[in-house]
């Protein structure tokens, strides 16, 4: 196995990882971490296929990628404290009753 | 046929390690303030492999945004949540097993992919194509429109996490106002 299929392995891995993270965990704070696993598998890859091409698109998205992820988390993170001060928990099956 | 191993491979396995052992982690800790770590442990271990890769510009901004800022973002929720509710005392949903079992379905298909497959060709680490100076060259010359678009993605999320927390807090002095005047 060379380098870049070790690293294409364990970018699939913390995918799925964070995949199941996401399904399984029962906090709103630690699902939102699992969402930031799945993406940082996600970049590992394409770090992966950046290096492989020689491509300095690859390396621009991958910032650019990061920004986005920092606008995601400054906008979930909010809505995690909202839904809390409103409902007194992080479990999210609590909140299945809301509409709209 | 041996595959010789070099000192790139055991460091790339090393850190390969140590990302997959945080996410492991991060999947059996209970309190998310341990999770955060582990989680912190794990982008500080794919931060060494992308300058590892000769990707050095990632790496800086692997750790100055997501650890610096996100995770900082994270901590500080976490720090102001301490709820000890059922997501506390109970970790995992009622979906736990279907969920292992996705997991074991998703490493199998990753694992016969890449056995059966040919081997991608090893990455060769160029210096020059991803240093500073060519990142900033070509950031600035033909992506400064992406640039500005993430800029404005910024600044839209700021607003309106703003505008969140403001929309609650007119809500919340309304609802003092009403009840100040029942009780009068």
């Amino acid at each position: 196995m060379s380098d870049a299929n070790l690293l294409l392995a364990v970018s699939g891995m913390l995918f799925a990882l964070g995949l199941v993270g996401v399904v399984v965990r029962r906090n709103l704070l630690v699902m939102l971490m699992f969402l930031e696993l799945m993406l940082n598998g996600v970049l590992l890859s394409l770090a992966v296929f950046t290096q492989l091409l020689g491509a300095e698109a690859g390396a621009v998205l991958m910032f650019l990628v990061f920004v986005v992820a920092a606008a995601e988390i400054a906008i979930a993170v909010p809505i995690v404290l909202l839904l809390v001060r409103a409902g007194r928990t992080l479990d999210p099956g609590s909140y299945a009753g809301l509409k709209g | 046929m041996g595959v010789a191993v070099t000192i790139e491979t055991v460091f790339f396995g090393i850190f390969s390690l140590g990302a997959l052992a945080g996410a492991v982690a991060m999947f059996f800790l209970r309190h998310p303030m341990r999770v955060a770590l582990a989680l912190i442990g794990t982008m500080l271990s794919l931060a060494a492999i992308y300058a590892q890769l000769g990707l050095h510009v990632i790496a800086v901004f692997q750790v100055l945004i997501y650890v610096g800022a996100v995770m900082v973002f994270m901590i500080y929720a976490i720090m102001l949540l301490d709820v000890r509710d059922r997501s506390f005392t109970e970790r995992f949903s009622p979906l736990l097993v279907a969920g292992l079992a996705g997991l074991l379905l998703l490493v199998g298909v990753l694992v016969d992919g890449l056995l059966r497959g040919e081997p991608v060709v090893t990455p060769v680490i160029r210096e020059d194509v991803f240093s500073v100076g060519t990142f900033a060259a070509v950031f600035m010359d033909e992506f400064w429109v992406y640039f500005a678009l993430a800029a404005v993605l910024l600044l839209v999320a700021e607003i309106a996490a703003s505008a969140v927390i403001d929309i609650r807090r007119r809500g919340e002095d309304l609802a003092a106002a009403r009840r100040e005047k029942l009780d009068e």
